[in-house]
């Protein structure tokens, strides 16, 4: 239970600064980047090298890029439902997960079996 | 447009939604540490790079744009789904900075935990910034 009280504080603190960042720099699409930090990761992988050792986090690592790469589809899927379709930033946010969880899982399949 | 800072944008945000990004992303990390103690490192690695506080910035994103024209006696609900779409074209690329994080962790975990973290996040600004910069300089 405390690792995960842990978790939680380390992690709202990595992706509140570094969604400050994001409010604060100009354009909006270099802000944008801030939308992919590796905010979660750090906490995450920090703690996983603490408390699994380092093939662990390897392997997290790893599965890490596949997850980026459905991420970047996500992002796509988001900016043409919103710019084409208008649709609003929720709506096409929240349909977008449904990509990126298909994306993520099927590319693990493919790629890690 | 050059790449510059503007303080002012933090006034914009109000103080429960800074709450709402902490406790969201607070919750990213708790499930994707459960994710990988339910499904081992494989899966739960995937949700490194899961958008969970998407959502929530994107809205705010588009909401301020929307109330900022709305101010000046503008239609701001089409600039407001510009804004946010623009939000997640620099994601599309900062995915791949993530990419080049997730790879140096997994090359470099073996050598040092701090190592790897460290050239991770370097990565991640460097392929980033990288790929933004050629997007505008090609003007895509």
């Amino acid at each position: 239970m405390t690792e995960y009280v842990i978790r939680f504080f380390v992690g709202g603190f990595a992706v509140s600064m570094f969604a400050v960042l994001g409010d604060l720099f100009r354009p909006k699409s270099f802000a944008g980047l801030f939308g992919a930090a590796p905010s979660v990761a750090l906490a995450t992988l920090a703690m996983a090298f603490w408390n699994q050792g380092p093939t662990y986090a390897a392997i997290e690592g790893r599965s890490m890029m596949i997850g980026s790469l459905a991420l970047c589809l996500y992002s796509i899927a988001v900016c043409q439902l919103t710019k084409r379709y208008e649709t609003g930033a929720l709506t096409a946010t929240l349909a977008s997960l449904i990509l990126w969880t298909a994306a993520a899982l099927g590319g693990k399949w493919l790629l890690l079996g | 447009m050059a790449i510059g800072i503007k303080p002012s944008a933090l006034r914009q945000t109000r103080w429960h939604e800074y709450l709402i990004r902490f406790a969201l992303g607070g919750l990213a990390t708790v499930f994707a540490g459960a994710m990988a103690k339910m499904f081992g490192p494989e899966t739960g690695g995937l949700f490194l790079a899961f958008p969970a506080i998407f959502s929530a910035s994107a809205t705010l994103v588009e909401k301020h744009e929307r109330q900022r024209k709305e101010k000046a006696g503008l239609r701001g609900t089409r600039r407001g789904k510009e804004a946010a779409a623009l939000d997640a074209a620099g994601a599309a690329l900062g995915s791949f900075g993530l990419l080049a994080f997730g790879a140096a962790v997994w090359l470099l975990a073996a050598y040092s935990a701090g190592l790897s973290l460290l050239v991770g996040s370097v990565a991640w600004v460097v392929v980033s910034v990288c790929l933004w910069s050629i997007r505008r300089w090609i003007g895509a």
